[in-house]
C-alpha cells in the first residue's frame, strides 16, 4: 500500500495505479481528454495536468500516466495545475476550435477565447493519437496514423487514401474523444446483423433474448480478435475472466440410455413465391420478423413501424404462405391461423390500422382458440376468404399509390379484389430442417414424406420411433402449436425415462439373420441397412446382424445375393408356399 | 475286362462339347479314371450304340454323367434310357444343371428359332423355305426320321431324376476328380447335392477387400468399355460381376483372367433363382433415389434377360417366355 496526500486529504492506495485512478477512488474529479480505461495512458492531451509536491519544490506533472509513490503530495487544483492546464486547454481550443468538448472545457476553466492563432475554425481533431493507437494496439489493423510532423501533422491513412487494411471496425470513431472522426458511410463493408435483430449487433452477444443458459457467445466471423489477432477487449472489461478466446469447440461422448429428438423446424422462405414480393418490397415481413419487431426488447421497442418510420395505417395478414400449396408444401402447418389472429389482435392494441386477415380456412382446433377467434370478429378485424394472388406496388388509382395492394379472390362474394394496405405480413409456414436428412440418417430412423420424422404409429405410438430408445418431440415431428409439443415432450420424457428406469426392452421377433456358413462377405447388405444393424467382421469375413438394431424390414434378405441373410417368419420357402397356395383352384 | 470295376457312361445333348473337353482335360488323370472303372457308352470318344445300352441290364451302370440341356426328343429318349440303366445319375456342367447358354433360347419358341435359322438369318440360302421335317419318305419308299424339337429347354432334372449336379461351364478339373472320387469311394453328400461349396464366389474371391463400405453404381459399363482394374471388385468399377450371386469352387477362373463372373456356378442353395436374386442385389446398389435416374442406370444394362439369366433361364422360376400364340 502507497501513502500519499491529495488535495490536502491523506489516503492510502494501493500499489501500482495512478495518480488519476487515486483521486477517481477519491470522487476528486480531474479532467481528461485522450484518457480512456480501456487503453494505457498516453499523457497527449496534457489536460490532466496536476502539482507534485516534494520537499524542495514542486513540478507539473501528468496524472493519468504518473503513478503513485510512497509520501507523495499532489494539489488537482492549485494555482501551478490550473494554470498550466488553462494554458493546455488555450492551446487545444486553438487546434480544434470546433471540438465540443474542448469548448466546455475551456468554459469550466474560464477561458472564453484563445489568443493563438486559429488555423482551422472547422477542426475536431487535438492530435492526440487514441484512434491510431486504438487501431494499433486494440484492433490491430493499424489502418490509420499519423501523418507529417509539426503544425502539419494530422491523422490520416497512408496516402490519404481509402485503406484496405481497414476493417471498419468503427474503434477509432468510439475512442476520439474530440468527435473528429465519424462514421459516415458503412455501406458496402460488413455490418453485423444477427438475422432477426433488425439491426447491426456486436460480436459478442446474446443469441436470443430467450436463450437457455442466458450466456453471450463470441461470433469469430465478426469478431476483430478472429480478424486481427488483438482486441480482446471484451476479456479486458469481464470482472469475472470467463472470456476465453481459446477454447475450442469439443466433441462429448455421453452414453446413454434413450435419446430425445427435439431438432425443431425451419421457417419456410417466403422468397421462394416471388408474387408476394418478400425480399422486393418494403414492409412486405415474415411472421417471425413482426414476432420481432412487436417484442418490447425490438429495435424499436415494441412499436409496431413501417420502413420509413410511421404507424401502419392498415394491415395485410396472408395465410398458409408456403403452407396447403401443392407448389410448396401440402400440409397444413397447423400454427399460422392462430399466431395470425395474434398478430391481428396486436395491431389492434397497438395501432389503430384497419387489418386484413387472408384466409383458406379458419382453423382455430384448440382449446379457447375458436372463442379467440370470436373476440376478434367482435374487434373488427377484416377477414376476407381466399388465397392471395399477388402483393404488388403497382398503383391503379389514386387510393392505391404509395401502398401495397393485396390482389385476392373474395371467394364469399366471388370478385377478385384489389385491397391497399401499407404493411403485408406473411403467415410463414413451418418445414422440417434443413439437416433433418442427416439428423434422421444419424438415428436410423426414416422421415415421413413431408419430411418430418416418422413416428412409429401416428396413433399409438406418436413419441416412439422405428429406432427404439428414440423418441420425438415438438415439431421435427410434425408443425405443432405450444401445448401440443409440451405435451409430446412430456410424453416423450416419460417413455425415456422409463425405458431407462426398466433397463431393459423387448426385441423385434421378426428380425433378419445371416447364416455364418453361408455368408461370403460381399457386404451388399452392410450399405443397405436403414437401420446400421449390419456389420462387417473382417476377420471372419462375413456380415453379422445386431439383434437389438434390426427391425426386419428385410432388405438386407432381398438383397442378398447368396441367401444366406434370411428373414425369419418370412422364408423364401414360407413365401413360396404361400404363393402355391394362392394358386391352387 | 474285368466285371468288378464299376460301370460309367457319358452323354451329350444340348450343349456345345466343352463338358466332353472337360474330361479329356483330365488329362494323365483320365487314366486313374479308367483303371478304376469301365466306360460303357461314350458317343464322342468310343463307339458303342445305342443297342448296346438297351442290351445292358436296369441299373447296371454304376454312374452316367449327362452333360447339356434336353430340347428334342433324342435327347429325352436317350436320358431315360440312361436314368433307367444307371444307379447314379449327374448332371454334368451348366446346361444340364440350369440349363446353360441354350437354354436361353426359352425366350423364343421352335417357331421362331426356325424362322430364323432357315429363313430370315442373312447367311441362310433357302430359296424353297425347307425346314427340318420329322418324317420324309425317299423315292425308294425309304423313311428317314429326326427328332422332334421342342419349344422349350429343358434342365436335367425336368426331364429325368437327377441325384448330383456337377456345376461349371464348363466343370474345372479338379470338381470332375473330387466327384469322381467320391463316388468310387462311396462318400457322397445327400442326393440332389451340388457337388461344389455351398457359397457364394465372393468368399473365395481375392478382390473382395478391395470392395467399398457401400457400392454405388453410377452407370453400368462393359468390361470393354473401361480400363478395367485388375485388382479392385468388379462391382466397384461398375462392371455387373455375378460372383455374389454365383457359388463358388470354380477357383476363379474368370476372375483371375480380369473378367467378372457370369455365374456358370448357379446359385446358392438356398436361393431360388439366380436372376432374380442376383437383380435384387444389382438394384439395390443404384446410387440415386430419383426415379428418372435410376431408370438411366438401368437402360445402361445392354441385355439384362441374357445378363442375370445367362446360365440359369430354364431353371428359373421364369423357366422360358410366355409362349405366343402361333398366328
Amino acid at each position: 500500500m502507497v501513502n500519499l496526500k491529495i488535495d490536502g486529504k491523506t489516503i492510502q492506495v494501493e500499489d501500482g495505479i495512478t495518480i488519476l485512478q487515486a483521486a477517481e477512488q477519491q470522487e476528486i474529479k480531474i479532467p481528461t481528454l485522450c484518457y480512456h480505461p480501456l487503453m494505457e495512458p498516453y499523457a497527449a492531451c496534457r489536460v490532466c495536468v496536476v502539482e507534485s509536491i516534494s520537499g524542495k519544490g514542486s513540478e507539473l506533472v501528468t496524472s493519468c500516466n504518473t503513478l503513485v509513490k510512497n509520501g507523495m503530495e499532489i494539489q488537482t487544483a492549485s494555482d501551478k495545475a490550473l494554470f498550466a492546464r488553462r494554458m493546455n486547454v488555450e492551446m487545444l481550443l486553438a487546434q480544434a476550435p470546433a471540438a465540443v468538448p474542448v469548448q466546455e472545457l475551456a468554459k469550466e476553466l474560464g477561458i472564453e477565447k484563445t489568443r493563438f492563432k486559429i488555423k482551422d475554425p472547422d477542426e475536431k481533431c487535438i492530435l492526440c493519437g487514441m484512434c491510431v493507437r486504438a487501431c494499433e494496439d486494440i484492433v490491430g489493423a493499424s489502418a490509420i496514423s499519423f501523418l507529417q510532423r509539426g503544425q502539419h501533422r494530422e491523422v490520416c491513412t497512408p496516402f490519404g487514401e481509402q485503406s484496405e487494411a481497414c476493417i471498419g471496425c468503427t474503434a477509432c470513431a468510439f475512442f476520439c474523444p474530440t468527435g473528429a472522426i465519424t462514421v459516415e458511410d458503412l455501406h458496402g463493408r460488413k455490418v453485423i446483423h444477427s438475422e432477426l435483430d433488425l439491426g447491426p449487433s456486436t460480436a459478442i452477444r446474446v443469441p436470443i433474448r430467450q436463450a437457455v443458459p442466458m450466456v453471450p457467445f463470441i461470433d469469430e466471423e465478426a469478431c476483430i480478435h478472429f480478424k486481427t489477432g488483438e482486441c480482446k477487449i471484451c476479456s479486458d472489461v469481464c470482472q469475472k475472466e470467463a472470456i476465453d478466446h481459446e477454447a475450442q469447440d469439443e466433441e462429448i461422448e455421453l452414453e446413454v440410455g434413450s435419446i430425445i429428438l427435439a431438432s425443431g423446424f425451419k421457417s419456410f422462405d417466403p422468397s421462394l413465391i416471388p408474387a408476394y414480393g418478400y425480399g422486393r418490397l418494403d414492409n412486405v415481413i415474415t411472421a417471425l420478423e413482426f414476432e420481432r419487431l412487436v417484442n418490447a426488447s425490438s429495435p424499436t421497442g415494441g412499436k409496431i413501424l413501417l420502413s420509413n418510420g410511421e404507424e401502419p395505417k392498415s394491415v395485410g395478414i396472408i395465410h398458409c404462405v408456403g403452407s396447403r400449396d401443392e407448389n410448396y408444401n401440402e400440409y397444413c402447418s397447423r400454427v399460422c391461423c392462430m399466431y395470425s389472429l395474434k398478430f391481428a389482435h396486436l395491431l389492434k392494441e397497438k395501432t389503430s390500422a384497419d387489418i386484413y386477415d387472408f384466409y383458406i380456412d379458419m382453423r382455430c382446433f384448440g382449446k379457447g382458440y375458436e372463442e379467440f377467434y370470436h373476440r376478434l370478429l367482435h374487434e373488427g378485424t377484416k377477414f376476407i376468404r381466399g388465397r392471395v394472388s399477388e402483393v404488388s406496388d403497382m398503383a391503379l388509382s389514386k387510393e392505391e399509390e404509395g401502398k401495397l395492394i393485396i390482389r385476392v379472390e373474395d371467394t364469399l362474394i366471388g370478385v377478385v379484389r384489389r385491397i391497399p394496405v401499407d404493411m403485408v405480413i406473411l403467415a410463414t409456414g413451418l418445414e422440417p430442417g434443413t439437416d433433418s436428412n442427416q439428423i434422421a440418417k444419424v438415428f436410423n430412423i426414416s422421415c415421413s414424406q413431408d419430411g418430418f420424422f416418422l413416428e412409429r404409429h401416428p396413433k399409438l405410438a406418436p413419441v416412439s420411433t422405428f429406432s427404439d430408445g428414440i423418441f420425438l418431440a415438438g415439431t421435427c415431428q410434425s408443425p405443432k402449436d405450444i401445448p401440443d409439443t409440451v405435451a409430446q415432450a412430456g410424453a416423450a420424457a416419460c417413455e425415456a425415462l422409463a425405458l431407462a428406469d426398466k433397463g431393459k426392452f423387448d426385441l423385434e421377433p421378426i428380425t433378419a439373420e445371416i447364416d455364418e456358413e453361408l455368408c461370403a462377405g460381399c457386404q451388399i447388405c452392410v450399405g443397405l441397412c436403414p437401420f446400421t444393424a449390419i456389420t462387417y467382421d473382417k476377420e471372419k469375413g462375413i456380415s453379422e446382424i445386431n439383434d437389438a438394431l434390426c427391425k426386419g424390414c428385410g432388405t438386407c434378405v432381398s438383397a442378398c445375393p447368396s441367401g444366406a441373410a434370411q428373414q425369419k417368419h418370412f422364408r423364401d420357402k414360407q413365401i413360396f408356399a404361400e404363393i402355391e397356395g394362392i394358386f391352387i383352384e | 475286362m474285368s466285371t468288378e470295376k464299376p460301370k460309367v457312361a457319358f452323354y451329350w445333348c444340348a450343349s456345345c462339347g466343352g463338358c466332353e473337353e472337360a474330361v479329356i482335360d483330365l488329362a494323365e488323370d483320365i487314366l486313374k479314371v479308367t483303371a478304376a472303372v469301365d466306360i460303357v457308352f461314350w458317343p464322342v470318344a468310343m463307339d458303342f450304340k445305342k443297342t448296346d445300352v438297351e442290351a445292358m441290364e436296369d441299373g447296371s451302370i454304376a454312374v452316367s454323367f449327362i452333360n447339356g440341356a434336353v430340347r428334342n426328343s433324342e435327347q429325352e429318349e436317350m436320358v431315360n434310357l440312361l436314368r433307367r440303366k444307371s444307379g447314379l445319375v449327374v448332371a454334368f456342367g451348366s446346361c444340364s444343371h440350369l440349363g446353360g447358354i441354350p437354354g436361353l433360347a426359352n425366350f423364343w419358341n421352335r417357331k421362331t428359332i426356325f424362322n430364323s435359322s432357315y429363313h430370315t438369318s442373312p447367311s441362310t440360302d433357302n430359296p424353297e423355305g425347307t425346314i427340318p421335317q420329322e418324317k420324309h419318305i425317299m423315292e425308294d419308299g425309304k423313311e428317314l426320321t429326326l427328332p422332334r424339337f421342342y419349344d422349350t429347354v429343358y434342365t436335367l432334372d425336368q426331364v429325368i431324376d437327377v441325384d448330383y449336379y456337377l456345376p461349371g461351364c464348363a466343370p474345372p478339373k479338379h470338381l470332375i476328380m473330387t466327384a469322381i472320387t467320391a463316388i468310387l469311394e462311396g462318400k457322397l453328400p445327400s442326393k440332389g447335392a451340388v457337388l461344389s461349396p455351398n457359397k457364394s464366389l465372393c468368399d473365395d474371391c481375392g478382390r473382395n477387400d478391395s470392395k467399398p463400405e457401400k457400392l454405388a453404381i453410377k452407370a453400368v459399363k462393359r468390361p470393354w468399355e473401361v480400363e478395367m482394374d485388375n485388382e479392385k471388385c468388379f462391382l466397384a468399377q461398375g462392371i455387373i460381376c455375378m460372383g455374389p450371386a454365383t457359388r463358388s469352387g470354380c477357383e476363379e477362373r474368370c476372375i483371375l483372367g480380369n473378367m467378372p463372373c457370369r455365374g456358370c456356378f448357379g446359385p446358392t442353395d438356398q436361393v431360388y433363382d439366380q436372376g432374380a436374386k442376383f437383380l435384387g442385389a444389382f438394384a439395390s446398389l443404384l446410387d440415386s433415389d430419383d426415379e428418372e435416374e435410376i431408370e438411366k442406370i438401368v437402360n445402361t444394362i445392354v441385355d439384362p434377360a441374357g445378363t442375370f439369366y445367362r446360365f440359369s433361364l430354364p431353371s428359373s422360376i421364369l423357366r422360358r417366355k410366355r409362349m405366343e400364340t402361333v398366328k
